[in-house]
């Protein structure tokens, strides 16, 4: 059933996905933002010295960037190359740039390496990672959706208690969690303490930042469209499920990204709830397999740690405007 | 009195946010609620609470460590902060230049912010290697024997200041984000008047972003004064302490000593700093944040 008629929905699709770019036309605007440090419009510009100022600001701005860059991308260069040596030339004096030989079977000595167990590692960050985007896309699109288009008594009390839960520091928590955990698995038949459910399960019930993140779209769309499916007898979950969340995709995009990249990062949360090997994430895998090193490895560390940095930088080029779009979105007000 | 209508849209709204309602008090409000009391209770975890009232308090204020981890994390947030607000903007100011290469310029910068903590730590650790490491070998060209990053007191804790610096690029994509956000004609305006360019920083684009400037200062608050994972994994506080910080030593409070009391005691007082200095921050901004069109 289609109780919106297409090209409706198609231009409200583009002025939400408008909303969202207007405010975070950040990436690729190669020259469009005149607005910087050396900007203005040439009709106002006096001839001369003024032109010669703004040539130099340009040049000193460009040699600036160039070598913060090369500043940002080192360490990269410099993990890469490790990762490609010998452990004898990771140990030589003066340390060499370009590695010599170049040792590509680093990366599959640390694959099949008994201390660090990949592709297990992998797929328990992956199960977890999957079951968390799941629950927080599903459930803070449908709080975001109740903060956002139903007035009701109360909502901004509640929006206000929403908000403010951000600023509660995990370690508030952490210690009654876990306490709370050990006493469900104490007093029910199913554990929790030492399986993946503590980590999961909270993300069934909304996470605050993205059911914020949510919100501020969802305001975007033009109610129109929802009284126009109401009109046609629509229930509230039909507006919701037909109307909001076809046009969200862009949204909920960012919000799957955003969990998908906190997961693979979360360090604590495992470190708290996790206590057998077999059950460890990549980032808690690479911690134990540096600690059993006691960093003498460096070639096999840094081969580890391109491998997990990898999937992120992928995922990143791959959705680089969804991404970077989100973020700004984040900013404002 | 409510009509019938609000009745229903009352019902409709909170069905909609019901997970959430749950989940606050299920994973959020109870948890808080309990981890005050057990700052008051003396809990190893393997037997039930005992109250004991504030002598869990009582013994963080004669605890030197407690001091010590308190301190040493406001010297890394009075490090770390300003230097992350300052180069932060002045990365998004660069890179909203109109010039060539811009999107390959952003990306770079952007791209740290994505290395995952724990290989981020992984990799510093080998940057900052002494004798080994990239950033002593750059020093050596210039004749500069840099000093063990890492393992000497007092260089530990610039280190990770340092390395803070080069995951920044969320921030400065926020910023970024604000900046597109100034209009133009403001600039036009400025010029026009033959403002310079500092003046124009000063007059135009800093009170135009300060809303995006005031945001980014207390998710830094917050997230600076929590800061964990990265000394716990390259220098598990070392060396002699000297970067052991608050969130450590509640952890180690909790999970190896299992002193669950004494680690929510710990957690309520980071609660109430963070509280304390955001509200600073909320209270102050009323005198240098300013919200357009309000």
């Amino acid at each position: 059933m289609s109780t919106v008629p297409r090209e409706v929905a198609e231009e409200a699709a583009g002025a939400a996905a408008a909303g969202l770019k207007d405010r975070a036309g950040v990436p690729h605007g190669s020259g469009s933002g005149s607005n910087g440090s050396g900007g203005g419009g040439a009709a106002y510009r006096p001839a001369g010295s003024r032109q010669g100022q703004q040539r130099l600001e340009r040049a000193l701005t460009h040699l600036g960037l160039l070598l913060i860059s090369v500043g940002f991308l080192l360490p990269f260069l410099w993990m890469v190359s490790t990762s490609l040596k010998t452990l004898d030339k990771t140990m030589a004096f003066p340390p060499q740039f370009i590695p010599d030989p170049v040792v590509p079977m680093n990366y599959w000595t640390v694959l099949n390496s008994p201390k660090i167990d990949f592709p297990l590692f992998t797929r328990n960050t992956l199960i977890i990672a999957v079951l968390t985007i799941v629950g927080t896309v599903t459930s803070s699109a449908i709080v975001a959706y109740g903060f956002a288009k139903i007035k009701f008594r109360g909502r901004g009390v509640l929006f206000a208690i929403l908000l403010s839960t951000m600023m509660i520091p995990f370690p508030v928590t952490m210690v009654s969690l876990f306490s709370l955990f050990r006493w469900l698995g104490d007093h029910t038949p199913v554990q929790w303490l030492g399986t993946f459910k503590p980590l999961w399960v909270p993300s069934f019930f909304g996470s605050a930042f993205n059911i914020f993140l949510l919100r501020q779209f969802f305001m975007t769309i033009p109610e129109e469209l929802s009284e126009a499916a109401r009109i046609d007898g629509c229930s509230e979950w039909g507006i919701f499920r037909r109307v909001i969340v076809p046009l969200a995709v862009p949204a909920l995009t960012v919000v799957a990204l955003f969990t998908f990249m906190g997961t693979w990062n979360d360090f604590l949360g495992p470190l708290v709830y996790l206590q057998r090997p077999e059950q460890y994430t990549l980032a808690l895998g690479l911690q134990a397999f540096q600690s059993q090193h006691g960093g003498t490895e460096w070639h096999l560390l840094m081969a580890a740690s391109v491998l997990v940095i990898l999937p992120v930088i992928v995922l990143f080029f791959l959705a680089q405007k969804t991404f970077i779009q989100g973020i700004a979105t984040t900013g404002i007000k | 009195m409510m009509r019938r209508a609000e009745w229903v849209s009352l019902g409709k709204g909170l069905g909609f946010l019901s997970p959430w309602i749950f989940g606050f008090l299920l994973f959020t409000a109870i948890p808080v609620g309990l981890s005050f009391y057990y700052s008051l209770c003396d809990y190893s975890l393997l037997q039930a609470p005992l109250y004991i009232g504030l002598q869990n308090y009582r013994d963080l204020m004669a605890d030197p460590v407690f001091w010590k981890v308190l301190v040493n994390t406001f010297k890394y947030a009075v490090m770390a902060l300003p230097a992350g607000m300052v180069v932060s903007l002045g990365l998004a100011l660069l890179l909203n230049a109109p010039i060539k290469g811009q999107a390959i310029y952003r990306t770079i910068i952007f791209l740290p912010s994505l290395v995952p903590t724990v290989a981020s730590a992984m990799l510093w650790l080998w940057l900052f290697n002494a004798k080994l490491g990239l950033i002593n070998t750059i020093l050596r060209w210039f004749g500069i024997e840099g000093p063990g990053w890492l393992t000497m007191p007092q260089w530990a804790m610039p280190a990770l200041a340092m390395m803070s610096l080069w995951g920044v690029g969320h921030t400065v994509v926020i910023y970024l984000a604000g900046l597109q956000d100034v209009p133009k004609d403001l600039y036009e305006a400025a010029e026009l008047d033959g403002v310079g360019p500092l003046s124009r920083l000063r007059n135009v684009t800093l009170p135009m972003i300060s809303p995006v400037i005031f945001f980014n200062l207390v998710m830094a608050i917050i997230g600076t004064l929590q800061v964990f994972a990265i000394p716990f994994i390259m220098t598990q506080g070392g060396p002699a302490r000297a970067t052991y910080f608050f969130t450590m030593y509640l952890y180690d409070n909790a999970f190896q000593y299992l002193k669950m009391g004494y680690a929510s005691a710990m957690a309520w007082i980071q609660l109430v700093i963070i509280l304390c200095l955001t509200g600073i921050a909320f209270w102050s901004s009323k005198r240098w944040v300013h919200y357009q069109g309000a």
